[in-house]
């Protein structure tokens, strides 16, 4: 009776303080965790250590960054007989891996016939699906209104860029082959380079140029003016030669936003054309011409069977069905 | 006459159980060398893969996840396997499952090791897997995706090991004489000092009971939230609310049609004749017509609402799986997960159990390359006008050895389990046999048959 007692006792006390310290673990532990979480997504405030962003003082002005891209000048530089400047001075100076177009020119098909072309950066959507999905928080917004990626952080499962609805997430399936002076290069999220192996990589509007009051590197790289960064906040927006009222230039226009009944809100506005301010007919039939990388791609890897060394990284690529880059010369 | 039966069945049972535990034979070594092998090569695959990174899988950009998610996801659905059969069956009652149980639980097991595996293997950074509990957002389908399988993994093994408790004290005492010191001072640990008193029945049964009850939510929300990590994107062909319930009702097919197989090998090579049954594959193959029903309708429902609308990306989309490229594989998967096996299970003409493992077979295949046809080709449509049309995904070998060595280890962990646990629960099936004496002797026949 005595034993049966105290092994009741032992039983109740046991049953007691699990119950009580699961309690307080259910109202404690998850719900201010869950606001804080919350809150980071938001404002991005949770990467202070790595995120220069967060570094702003609460009274500093906040910006919210926007680009418009006119394409009546977009003439995919087809008429200067090399690959699209925009592309290529992003390329240049991000170092980027090759085949990867952070700011990519597409063509596209007018409605009675002819083409068009559309650079496409990334579109810095509000309601960002690559925000939404990604389970660390590696990607998320800054204050001035830009996604960003910490390459410290990104666990590299490509959620991302299976929500992204406009193909703009690049991943680093190797290590980069890179010039010697991308080494020197200091990292931040705001200018990703060098690129890290194992992690997703994208455009960032050249934060780190906006922050110094520069345009991007694809705007001033542009040879037609067609690309024009503006602020949301001041209704501003400049191509580097003109000065527009953003609100009025985008009203104006007839600006349209890539696919926006899927409710991302780009932060990247499309004025319709075909580059005739460029002076090119809609049934041009020049093509556009490939971005060059003068580092080439990714190292050497042993080729996509185990056996011969001799599959450099180039025909790697191509054979295991590289999409990027290459179809578009065709 | 009966009452002799009775205890000779008990003994035959104990023997039947604990007689592989004993003698491993040359072929049982060199099974698990044969595996041993293929995990093998798979590792050296995988530290190419880590050496080089993802570039030497057959992934790039735009089709940026490939053989890992989708075997990913056929692992996951090969797991309510143990939900379905041990759970859902033991809470209706249904007594012929009970020799069934601990395979099930055991190819529930197995699979989640091998899920969580093949998840990791795909990330491009494993070195920061542990950033998914130190930074992890439960707002991303991903964070509950991994919630999902550890909390599942976890519920599987305590429900494989909770039964197990009273076969371990058996095993304590049987094996004194032919176990090894060390064996018998593990079983005895396991067996937690059970004596069979009615106060531990009462726990142990009581324990079982809410297990019961949490594992069928836990493995279908399991497999919910896979389908999450898929359909709360915008891509064509995910961006669908059915995709979770299609997911669940295709996990318990493949899960039931994978029991078939698995149950057919143990009885050939562990000597279950007597207790696995022609009329235990038949039972089975009853929820695997049902299942397979339900998976045609979900499927039917899903392709049927988005093929009617057939917006500009779903159009290319289904070009691609009915008369495109993948359309091999989409049509290899109508006829090995459906018209093949429902006539194999319905029109009941020949031997019934190697008909109906080779259904499940065929199943399990099918459902495959339904992995494969679900992730593969949404990936494959273009979303901006790149102005070409297709971009082929095919594996690499690393891939390859890799999604080879999760099968192997699925296979290893199953051919393991059979010499060191009993491979069925022999002590319930015991006292289900008493009890059904006790009903026979009472005139009760007809209650628990």
């Amino acid at each position: 009776m005595n034993n049966k007692k105290k092994d009741l006792t032992r039983r109740e006390f046991i049953k007691k303080s699990l119950g009580w310290a699961g309690l307080a673990g259910v109202l404690y532990l998850p719900v201010p965790q869950l606001l804080k979480l919350s809150d980071n997504t938001i404002t991005g405030s949770g990467q202070t250590s790595k995120n220069p962003a967060a570094e702003s003082q609460p009274g500093e002005k906040v910006r919210d960054w926007c680009m418009v891209i006119d394409l009546r000048k977009c003439d995919g530089c087809v008429s200067f007989d090399s690959p699209p400047q925009c592309t290529q001075t992003c390329i240049n100076a991000h170092f980027t891996p090759g085949g990867q177009q952070w700011i990519e020119v597409y063509e596209a098909e007018l409605p009675g016939g002819g083409s068009y072309f559309m650079p496409s950066p990334c579109n810095q959507c509000e309601n960002a699906p690559c925000v939404n999905v990604c389970p660390v928080g590696a990607t998320y917004h800054d204050e001035d209104g830009l996604v960003l990626i910490d390459h410290s952080r990104c666990i590299g499962c490509r959620m991302c860029m299976a929500a992204c609805p406009y193909h703009r997430r690049f991943f680093n399936w190797g290590t980069p082959k890179l010039p010697p002076e991308a080494a020197l290069a200091e990292y931040s999220p705001l200018y990703p380079v060098p690129a890290v192996k194992g992690t997703v990589i994208k455009c960032m509007f050249c934060g780190h140029l906006l922050r110094d009051g520069k345009l991007p590197f694809c705007v001033r790289g542009c040879p037609t003016k067609t690309l024009y960064m503006g602020d949301l906040n001041e209704d501003i927006a400049t191509n580097g030669r003109e000065v527009v009222v953003l609100s009025r230039f985008l009203r104006e226009n007839n600006a349209y936003q890539l696919k926006a009944e899927l409710g991302t809100q780009p932060r990247t506005w499309y004025i319709p054309g075909h580059g005739q301010e460029s002076g090119r007919k809609s049934d041009d039939k020049r093509k556009l011409m490939k971005p060059v990388w003068g580092w080439g791609g990714y190292d050497d890897h042993p080729g996509i069977w185990p056996w011969g060394e001799s599959n450099n990284s180039a025909s790697g690529n191509s054979t295991a069905g590289h999409p990027t880059g290459e179809a578009h010369s065709k | 006459m009966r009452v002799a039966k009775a205890e000779n069945y008990a003994q035959r049972i104990e023997q039947t159980s604990l007689a592989p535990m004993k003698k491993p034979s040359t072929a049982y070594y060199a099974f698990v060398l044969f595996l041993l092998a293929i995990i093998g090569w798979g590792l050296y695959a995988y530290i190419t893969q880590l050496k080089f990174g993802l570039l030497m899988t057959g992934m790039r950009d735009y089709v940026s996840w490939g053989f890992y998610i989708f075997s990913f996801i056929f692992w996951v659905g090969a797991s309510l396997c143990g939900a379905l059969v041990s759970a859902i069956l033991r809470l209706t009652h249904a007594h012929w499952r009970t020799p069934l149980t601990r395979i099930a639980e055991l190819v529930t097991v197995a699979s989640l090791i091998n899920a969580g595996l093949m998840i990791s293997v795909d990330v491009g950074r494993p070195d920061r897997l542990l950033f998914l509990f130190a930074y992890g957002r439960f707002q991303s389908p991903l964070v509950w995706d991994v919630i999902g399988l550890l909390t599942y993994l976890l519920g599987s093994f305590v429900y494989l090991y909770l039964p197990l408790i009273p076969d371990f004290a058996l095993m304590r005492d049987r094996l004194k004489g032919p176990a090894t010191a060390l064996k018998l001072k593990i079983y005895t640990l396991l067996a937690v000092g059970w004596r069979g008193t009615p106060e531990q029945r009462q726990r142990l049964d009581k324990a079982i009971s809410v297990l019961t009850v949490m594992i069928i939510p836990i493995g279908i929300s399991m497999h919910t939230v896979t389908a999450f990590t898929l359909s709360m994107t915008l891509r064509p062909g995910w961006d669908t609310a059915i995709l979770a319930p299609n997911f669940v009702i295709g996990a318990l097919f493949s899960g039931a049609t994978l029991l078939l197989v698995v149950m057919g090998v143990y009885r050939k090579f562990c000597h279950l004749e007597e207790y696995i049954t022609p009329k235990h594959f038949r039972y089975v193959s009853y929820l695997g017509i049902v299942l397979l029903f339900s998976y045609l309708y979900f499927v039917v429902v899903e392709y049927l609402t988005i093929m009617f609308k057939l917006r500009l990306e779903e159009k290319e989309l289904f070009t691609l799986l009915l008369i495109g490229p993948a359309a091999p594989w989409f049509w290899t998967f109508v006829a090995t997960a459906f018209v093949l096996p429902a006539i194999l299970m319905l029109y009941q003409r020949g031997p019934t159990i190697p008909r109906l493992m080779l259904a499940g077979v065929l199943v399990n295949i099918g459902m495959f390359i339904k992995r494969f046809v679900i992730v593969v080709p949404s990936l494959e449509v273009p979303l901006m006008p790149t102005g070409f049309h297709f971009f082929t995904y095919s594996p690499s070998w690393v891939e390859i050895s890799i999604v080879t060595m999760g099968f192997a280890i699925f296979a290893l962990i199953l051919t393991l389990a059979a010499k060191v646990l009993p491979i069925m629960p022999f002590v319930e099936m015991i006292e289900e046999n008493e009890l059904a004496e006790h009903h026979q002797t009472k005139g009760d026949v007809g209650k628990e048959r």
